[in-house]
């Protein structure tokens, strides 16, 4: 029953890491960039949370929605403003400029709300679903529901609209997406919004299973590590790796000194990266030039 | 009808490189015409020139009469340039039918089924195989398909960029009776490309020829064919007799 209770920890705790990997995965399928301020995003997607819900009083599910509908502006303002500026640089210079973000928005984040942990209000904490004699907090459930309900409404939105096969377009096929008329720039504007949105999901659903700092950031890394053993560059991949990484840290937090549990994701990428450098999803996929 | 595009002095450069030495070329509303040229002469550059892929450092680039060059290449795509690049640039994970549709991402008037099923009786293969992931199909279906995809841009003018490179006898014949449809009953202009230059000269009617960046012959294709440079170099015509003799003079000096 224990392993069964770890499991679930485990597999909540990888959604987050799997939702922000999908983050990375979808910026970087579409413009070939990594943007390593993915982590920073979701902190700020819990802070302004924290702003419409205890802040300015806004219930729950509308601070929620507020809370993704900023986020995704913010997400568009950052590709116009900081990256657009940067197309034909190296791809190094655009790395820096990503981390560089990360740091600004900590700094940020760190101005306006303070380094004092903070505590989200929501409707879950406390509250403990039980199936047999298994307890399941509902903030853990919350998350697994919410990862899901994104999962089907991604894979919809990509398999079945216009908006979303022509992403898929302009990431398989730069030039040839251009010269079919695709508004490839501003296709490039929505997947960052999107990404950023992905990011302030993850957030609000994180922050009641752990307090809000604004180094709270620090898991897009190891969602990072989830992102490429899950196959970088492949959406399903990116939560499967999440997954992975989640269940196995929870494991090795009970099992291995604490010490050594820590680096679990680290040890994980490190073996992928031995056995199967292409990751789990590896798509066959050869990006043209 | 529309579709006239006036090149005027380009020159376009990869970094320090001048690959376009200033190009002026004409396509009349209506035409097929054709560039030539050996490997490297340019030619692929002053189509991406064309469609915005590359930004002239000069020059001028005007579709009816309106300039388009600086523009964005989506952008001149909207405005009706369809640009069929060398190496049949699909999107290889969306199904064929995706691919065709996503040719119309820009348009919103209701002819664009209608030209689905026009591209189908174009190239039936691609109705058969429309729930393929293009990726899977044969050099000369995809090219097929970029072609076809470009149809649903209905395009004012088609640029076309070794459409039959690489492609079996069969399928250039086809390809080369397509571009011939496309213009006579669409109505289509055509700049067309193209390493086959028998093909090239007997379907456009007017041809330019380009050498290290520059335009260094242009006529009529009934004239080209006669031209010897033209005989010589592309279409392997020169007179045996005359080779052998030239050889016969290249071994005395040898000796
Ligand atoms: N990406 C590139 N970078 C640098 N030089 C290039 C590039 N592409 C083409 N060139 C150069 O530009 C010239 C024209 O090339 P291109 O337009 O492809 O010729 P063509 O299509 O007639 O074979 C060539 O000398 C080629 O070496
Ligand atoms: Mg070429």
């Amino acid at each position: 029953m224990e392993v069964l209770q770890i499991l679930i920890s485990g597999v909540s705790q990888g959604c987050v890491y799997g939702l922000i990997a999908m983050g990375f995965v979808l910026i970087y399928k579409a413009t070939e960039m990594v943007n390593f301020a993915q982590g920073e995003l979701m902190m700020l997607g819990a802070y302004l949370a924290y702003t419409f819900i205890n802040v300015l009083g806004m219930s729950y599910i509308p601070g929620f929605i507020a809370t993704v509908i900023s986020m995704a502006i913010i997400g568009v303002v950052i590709e116009r403003g900081v990256l657009r500026p940067m197309i034909g640089e190296p791809p190094f210079a655009v790395l820096m400029i990503t981390i560089g973000l990360g740091f600004i928005l900590r700094a940020v984040a760190g101005a306006i709300w303070g380094t004092e942990t903070k505590t989200l209000s929501n409707p879950f904490t406390g509250s403990v679903a039980r199936i047999s004699d298994l307890s399941v907090g509902y903030e853990n459930l919350a998350i697994i529901v919410g990862t899901l309900t994104l999962c089907v409404t991604f894979y919809l939105f990509f398999r079945f609209t216009r908006l979303g096969i022509a992403m898929q377009a302009a990431s398989q096929n730069q030039l040839a997406a251009y010269y079919v008329g695709i508004p490839v720039k501003r296709i490039y504007s929505l997947v960052w919004a999107l990404s950023a949105s992905l990011a302030a999901v993850a957030g609000v659903l994180v922050a009641p299973v752990s307090l809000l700092e604004p180094v709270m950031g620090f898991i897009g890394i190891k969602a990072f590590c989830a992102a490429i053993v899950g196959g970088f560059g492949s959406l399903p991949g990116a939560i499967l790796g999440g997954l992975i990484v989640g269940v196995a840290e929870q494991f090795a937090n009970l099992y291995l000194p604490p010490g050594i549990a820590a680096t679990t994701a680290y040890v994980m990428l490190l073996v992928m990266l031995l056995v199967r450098p292409q990751g789990l999803f590896a798509s066959i996929q050869q990006k043209k030039v | 009808m529309a579709g006239s595009l006036i090149v005027k002095n380009i020159e376009t450069y990869y970094g320090p490189i001048m690959a376009i030495r200033g190009v002026s070329l004409e396509v009349r509303a209506g035409q097929i015409v054709t560039l030539l040229g050996a490997n490297g002469a340019g030619k692929t550059t002053v189509l991406k020139t064309i469609s915005g892929a590359m930004e002239p450092q000069k020059g001028s680039v005007d579709l009816d009469g309106e300039p388009i060059v600086n523009l964005d290449p989506d952008v001149i795509a909207r405005r009706g340039i369809a640009h069929v690049p060398e190496g049949r640039e699909v999107f290889p994970f969306l199904s064929v039918e995706e691919n065709l549709l996503m040719g119309a991402y820009s348009r919103k008037d209701k002819g664009v089924r209608n030209d689905l099923h026009a591209v189908y009786d174009y190239f039936p293969v691609l109705l058969e195989k429309r729930a393929q992931a293009a990726g899977f199909l044969s050099g000369g279906q995809q090219q097929m398909l970029a072609i076809g995809r470009a149809l649903m841009l209905a395009p004012r003018i088609m640029l076309l960029d070794e459409p039959s490179l690489g492609l079996s006898p069969k399928y250039v014949a086809e390809i080369a009776s397509i571009i011939t449809r496309l213009n006579q009953e669409r109505g289509i202009t055509v700049l067309l490309v193209e390493q086959n230059v028998k093909v090239a000269l007997d379907i456009s009617e007017y041809g330019y020829v380009m050498e290290n960046g520059r335009i260094v012959m242009e006529d009529t294709t009934e004239r080209l064919k006669q031209a010897t440079d033209i005989q010589e170099f592309y279409l392997g015509m020169k007179d045996e007799g005359v080779r052998g003799g030239r050889r016969w003079k290249q071994r005395k000096t040898w000796r």
